[in-house]
């Protein structure tokens, strides 16, 4: 640290602390991500009260459109596959083919984005609301709180796409750690649909 | 994906300088290091056909999994046995491959675990009210 010039580094950003053995961003992350299991949890949890609670429950595969969703199955399970190896060519010191797959994740969420879009609004056409009964109650909750954090993890493969990748000009390592974050985040959410798919669809 | 699409157009990462203070924390600490930044390109590269294949896995488990709702026409318990099962299977892969949890640092395992806990107990509170329900009708 350079006190005299007021420049102050943060440390740990690439070498990992001695006594935990990572990064500091990365046992953020693994922290942030306990506290979204017990968000999703606690949904999973009114899920099985309600149904088990309710006199009648419809079949998901009935009410809700399997064929958009099981596309948007495969388009997140691509997307998780396009981040890491993103990640794994700028660990190579491919900056080029990184960004593209980057842009290709990036890619995905847009189209996993389009097709729920589309699948709401056949919803919402058939007067299926939040208001119509528990099953879309909690359908819509649990696809609309996935949906944000499809969302969120857009923004932030914009953000790395765009301004945010000049940072592999200046320190590339923090920056590949940057995107092994994401990374993580990105595969919580493909985990979480990975769960929410066949239990509201399917059962 | 051939290995010819993937050659480095610039220097490693691994090879990469890191600023002063954390170099001199890794000499300070010897022993200590994240296994994901020291890599060789061959080893990065195979774990690229890891993924892959992975990937494929879990495009087949996908299919499985609404190609065992629509023919096989199980009865709700074994269909929700079955899909639940093919999840986890799924989770295991993208969790354990594509989050390295397989080789991750033992503080992460210690964070899992104590979340893994308190994921039980949040699981396990409705299931105890189906189960007294049952026991009262």
């Amino acid at each position: 640290m350079d006190h005299a010039a007021g420049h102050v580094e943060i440390p740990y950003t690439v070498s990992p602390r001695p006594d935990t053995g990572l990064y500091n961003g990365k046992l953020g992350i693994w922290l942030f991500l306990a506290s979204e299991v017990m968000l999703f949890g606690a949904l999973f949890s009114s899920l099985i009260l309600i149904r088990t609670g309710s006199p009648s429950w419809p079949h998901g595969w009935e009410e809700l459109h399997v064929v958009p969703a099981t596309i948007n199955t495969f388009v997140l399970i691509m997307s998780s596959v396009t981040v890491v190896l993103a990640w794994a060519n700028l660990r190579l010191g491919n900056f080029k083919l990184g960004r593209i797959f980057i842009g290709v994740t990036l890619l995905c969420g847009l189209v996993f984005m389009g097709i729920k879009a589309y699948e709401y609004s056949l919803s919402f056409a058939h007067g299926h609301y939040p208001s119509t009964s528990d099953f879309f109650a909690i359908y819509f909750t649990m696809t609309g709180l996935h949906g944000l954090h499809v969302l969120g993890g857009m923004i932030v493969f914009a953000y790395f796409l765009g301004p945010g990748s000049k940072m592999w000009h200046t320190d590339r390592a923090r920056f590949t750690n940057r995107i092994e974050i994401v990374g993580l985040y990105w595969h919580f959410v493909d985990l979480v649909w990975i769960f929410l798919f066949p239990t509201l669809y399917l059962l | 994906m051939t290995d010819q699409t993937i050659t480095p157009d610039i220097a490693p990462t691994d090879a990469m300088p890191v600023p002063q203070s954390e170099a001199e924390d890794e000499h300070t600490h010897a022993g200590v290091h994240d296994a994901n930044l020291h890599h060789s390109p061959e080893e990065i590269r195979r774990e690229m056909r890891v993924y892959l294949t992975v990937f494929a896995g879990l495009a087949v488990l996908t299919g499985a999994t609404v190609a065992a709702r629509f023919l096989l026409h199980l009865p709700l318990r074994q269909a929700m046995a079955l899909a639940i099962a093919i999840a986890c299977m799924k989770g295991f892969l993208v969790a354990g491959f594509f989050m390295h949890l397989l080789t991750e640092k033992k503080v992460i395992y210690g964070v899992l675990i104590l979340t893994g806990i308190f994921f039980a107990l949040l699981l396990w509170l409705p299931v105890h009210d189906v189960l007294d329900k049952f026991g009262h009708y």
